[in-house]
């Protein structure tokens, strides 16, 4: 089986899970900037973030042969100040350059407040001005549905952006149906107890079909499986899929949005 | 798709687990002492979806434990979410 994880988090993981995750079949890994954990006290932070998702991450993963990418933001749980925002804005044009950099990700809200807001727009103009593609987090539990409405408006308020190249991720059963019909791609993320199990993400893929839809571990430093994608795939074995269909899910989809970025390229 | 008793075969004992987890949840904390916060009324609530006959559960559910609103807050004060919205029965 071959797979992408088009979000994870591994600066947050041990070597051990590289290991892991090549051995399952893993062909590349995608890593959006995201919050540590705890709040940056300047943008020095984020520049230091930035050169380690640019420079030190892909040395990692390239020690098992596994390509690494990256998107850069500044995430929504430390947008609510908006002059650290407009700091490390401006220091992301000098890193899109660089030859694993998809796009900006993952923007978007967390608690829906107006700063959260503004910054998001910021990003959607940065994005713009610059040609990337976006990558969208949506908000955690009950703060989802309401912030991937404002999200969705904040994204076609704005003519420059094409929803064919914005992935809105972390959709749920409450969710899914209004980003795919926008003409967005959806991303399931696969988590133990908070957004999808593996069987209600294959629930979503029997009601909704498999076009624009992906699927991610977004592992990072809490409760989080660096391997649910392939144990996904596992599941829909099960669930009588194809390994023809199971590949265009777990590989080519992800293949096919991501290749809209011209750094995107596998061996293989 | 598999048929409702290939369904039933892979995932009956894994539902009637969770169900007797979400059980045991409310047992507990009915023997805590003190108040129970929003919380609780809302995960009742949203426990009666599940007797609804529609095929669409997991959204109500979803929905039931969501901010309904439209318009941003002013300042988030918090980053964390609890899981619940405090609808008042509404």
């Amino acid at each position: 089986m071959r797979y992408i994880e088009p979000h994870a988090h591994m600066v947050s993981r041990v070597t051990d899970d590289y290991q892991d995750m090549v051995t399952s079949g893993c062909q590349a890994v995608c890593e959006p900037a995201f919050w540590a954990g705890f709040d940056r006290s300047s943008a020095e932070g984020f520049r230091d973030y930035f050169a380690q998702l640019t420079e030190h991450e892909p040395k990692r993963a390239a020690k098992f042969g596994l390509p690494h990418f990256c998107w850069l933001c500044i995430n929504p749980k430390e947008s609510e100040d908006v002059k650290l925002a407009e700091e490390v804005l401006a220091l992301i044009p000098r890193f899109l350059e660089r030859p694993s950099v998809l796009g900006i990700g993952e923007i978007g809200l967390n608690k829906n407040s107006r700063n959260e807001l503004k910054v998001l727009e910021r990003h959607v103009d940065l994005a713009a001005r610059c040609d990337q593609l976006i990558l969208v987090h949506t908000p955690h539990l009950e703060d989802k549905f309401k912030g991937t409405r404002l999200t969705l408006d904040a994204l076609r308020g704005d003519r420059r952006i094409r929803p064919e190249r914005c992935i809105i991720d972390h959709v749920e059963e409450h969710t899914v149906r209004m980003v795919l019909d926008a003409g967005f791609w959806a991303g399931m993320t696969l988590y133990p107890e908070t957004k999808c199990t593996p069987a209600r993400a294959i629930d979503i893929l029997d009601r909704y079909g498999q076009e624009r839809l992906w699927l991610n571990s977004a592992c990072d430093w809490g409760v989080s499986v660096p391997l649910s994608v392939p144990r996904t795939a596992l599941e829909m074995r099960r669930r009588g899929y194809s390994a023809e269909r199971i590949d265009q899910i777990v590989y080519q989809n992800p293949r096919a949005f991501l290749s809209q970025c011209p750094k995107f390229h596998l061996a293989s | 798709m598999m048929t409702r008793q290939q369904l039933l075969d892979l995932y009956f004992l894994e539902a009637r687990g969770k169900l007797i987890e979400v059980a045991a949840f409310l047992d507990r904390v009915e023997r805590g002492e003190g108040e129970a916060d929003f919380r609780l009324a809302e995960l009742r609530r949203a426990v009666t979806i599940l007797s609804r006959p529609e095929a669409d559960k997991a959204r109500q559910v979803l929905m039931a434990l969501s901010d309904p609103t439209t318009e941003p807050i002013p300042t988030a004060t918090t980053k964390g979410a609890c899981g619940a919205w405090p609808s008042g029965g509404n």
